[in-house]
């Protein structure tokens, strides 16, 4: 595993999640986007870098007073912020700028006032002229598409697609946020609406309002700021084609494939060191194609392992953890809400937490099945080297002490993989209240060797 | 849906000899001089070599179906359920279509089944290319 020297230090969603009809486009861009400065401790005159999809970026930098050196209105659909994140590790890397904030909003319910992507297209491009005609209605409708040549290569029944959703509702009715939290059957979701055969309205994401935004800056930076650091480990980015007619096979994408590959090269991991998953799901067969394209599963694989409940609740690849854009939110550009749940897992403050978990896969799609982006995350830096932790734990009050030494003991043992600085280990030596009976594991990058550390 | 209308076309340079083909009820792909290759939408360069020597040839009309939805939402020009399918030319290329004349159902389309082109006016200027199954034609 290795790290590119970038990490996110601020990430957050709207205030609001759902049905905001009080709330316009771009208020819905800076809501999040201070909602994100506040988390990383930062203020709007310290970006100088801005990336966003769905609103004009100049926008943005009038609306929030920013004097960018760095702009980038990448707009591939719902998978441009994760183009974004990897635009700006190259841009922070080659120090073009040092601060960038991504921002997403968008009142996909309540239009105020309405997306104008995707649907019509202009009637003299390639889609107005061979794919609007033949009465396809936007993405229920073409990206729909290709999923009867999937389930007819594979042998996959309806009822299979149907447990995608399923399952994700499972993950949503531990989540608070999340839009839809009542649980469903596979009968529910074959009984519900009919939308496009053969998807009826359960295998459907819902539309709803709201935002998201993050932070990226080098490592270096980072480490002056709040310590809720997520480093980026690896980003991958491809595109196929604008029309689906022109996807080179139906039952996987090239987009996908591409993305994926770049991605787990440069984090230089194996599947096997993935403790959790995010994959674009505004239908039920997207995360199918995930599971199959990133290389979790072998093409055809993937409604087996969904079955088999591995990316349920307690199984061993967690899958769309928040509830996904199935059931958590879909503002209609849901690749945001996707990276906000990876950091949450990331930091370890996700609704439904998983236990130990370091490295998160963040996959987008953008289109018809049109580009791609991914995003591999890791755990936060050393919690001990978050001077808030340390802070906290010296509070005199014996409550509070009990809680964080529990919560900081977990944290320790998420933090194994990471080396543990002298700095660090002085600090906990001073720290009265942690004192006692802690020892953990840790790997020491001096030895390349794990030892067991008492802290005495 | 009666009097209310599709989306339809507008033809540029680069496709326009696509749409007059099909006002004279013919289909009409591209193919390559340098490497052969028929492609589809209309461009005036090879989209495997780049040569811009390419030809203009009839289809033979005859496709296969590759993949599809069922519409279950009505819109202008379309009464739901109706089929939107990506349908396999004879000669290689896909393209976006209906599967008219038979029953909207998954019972009746089936994948791989053979398709015949037919041609729906829509106005003086533009002529949709649907499809049907084969032994209709018959």
């Amino acid at each position: 595993m290795s790290k590119t020297g970038i990490s996110i230090v601020g990430a957050a969603e709207t205030t609001e999640l759902g049905d905001l009809p009080h709330i316009s486009q771009i208020q819905l861009h800076a809501d999040a986007a201070l909602n994100a400065l506040k988390d990383a401790g930062l203020k709007p005159s310290d970006i100088d870098g801005i990336a966003t999809a769905g609103e004009n970026p100049v926008a943005l930098v009038q609306y929030l007073g920013i004097e960018p050196h760095w702009v980038d209105g990448t707009a591939v659909g719902g998978c441009s912020f994760m183009l974004h994140i990897r635009h700006a590790m190259a841009a922070l890397s080659a120090g073009y700028c040092k601060t960038v904030l991504i921002t997403h909003g968008e009142s996909g319910k309540s239009r105020v006032p309405p997306p104008i992507w995707p649907w019509p297209p202009a009637p003299g491009s390639l889609e107005g002229q061979f794919e609007a005609p033949f009465g396809p209605v936007g993405p229920p409708t073409i990206l729909t598409i290709p999923v009867m040549r999937y389930l007819e290569t594979y042998g996959i029944s309806r009822e299979q697609l149907a447990m995608v959703p399923v399952i994700q509702r499972e993950w949503a009715a531990k989540n608070p946020r999340a839009w839809f939290k009542e649980q469903i059957t596979v009968d529910d979701v074959l009984e519900s609406k009919m939308i496009a055969y053969p998807f009826t309205l359960f295998m459907c994401c819902p539309r709803t309002d709201g935002g998201g935004a993050l932070i990226l800056t080098t490592d270096d930076r980072a480490k002056d700021l709040a310590g809720k650091t997520v480093p980026i480990l690896g980003a991958g980015e491809s595109a196929e084609t604008a029309l689906l007619s022109k996807m080179e096979d139906f039952t996987t994408s090239r987009a996908f494939r591409t993305s994926g590959k770049l991605a787990f090269d440069q984090a230089g991991i194996s599947h096997d060191d993935v403790d959790h998953v995010m994959i674009y799901d505004a239908f039920a067969h997207l995360p199918l194609y995930g599971l199959e394209d990133l290389g979790f599963c072998k093409p055809g694989e993937a409604a087996d392992f969904v079955g088999d409940r591995h990316t349920a609740p307690g199984g061993k690849l967690p899958v769309n953890t928040s509830g996904g854009g199935l059931s958590y939110m879909h503002s209609g550009m849901y690749g945001m809400y996707a990276l906000q749940e990876g950091v949450r897992q990331m930091r370890g403050i996700a609704p439904a937490q998983i236990a130990d978990a370091n490295i998160s896969v963040v996959h987008g799609l953008g289109g018809m099945f049109s580009a791609s982006g991914t995003i591999i995350l890791g755990s936060n830096t050393n919690p001990l080297d978050d001077p808030g932790v340390i802070q906290r734990t010296t509070k005199k009050l014996h409550k509070i002490a009990f809680r964080i030494k529990f919560d900081f003991i977990k944290k320790l043992e998420r933090a194994m993989r990471f080396e543990l600085t002298t700095s660090t280990l002085a600090r906990l030596r001073s720290t009265p209240e942690l004192r006692p009976q802690l020892y953990f594991k840790c790997y020491s990058t001096a030895t390349n060797s794990w030892s067991i550390i008492v802290i005495r | 849906m009666s009097g209310e209308k599709k989306l339809l076309p507008q033809p540029t340079p680069e496709t326009e000899h696509f749409w007059v083909g099909t006002k004279n009820n013919e289909l009409l792909l591209q193919k390559c001089g340098s490497c052969s290759s028929v492609y589809f939408p209309p461009q005036p360069f090879c989209p495997d070599c780049t040569s811009s020597d390419v030809n203009i040839i009839p289809a033979s009309g005859k496709a296969t179906l590759y993949s599809y939805c069922i519409s279950h939402v009505s819109i202008p020009g379309f009464e739901a359920p109706y089929s939107i399918a990506v349908v396999q030319l004879d000669e290689g290329p896909r393209m976006m279509t209906n599967v008219v004349g038979c029953p909207q159902t998954p019972e009746a389309l089936i994948l791989d089944m053979p398709l015949v082109v037919i041609y729906e006016k829509q106005n003086e200027e533009i002529t949709l290319p649907l499809f049907q199954p084969a032994e209709v034609e018959a």
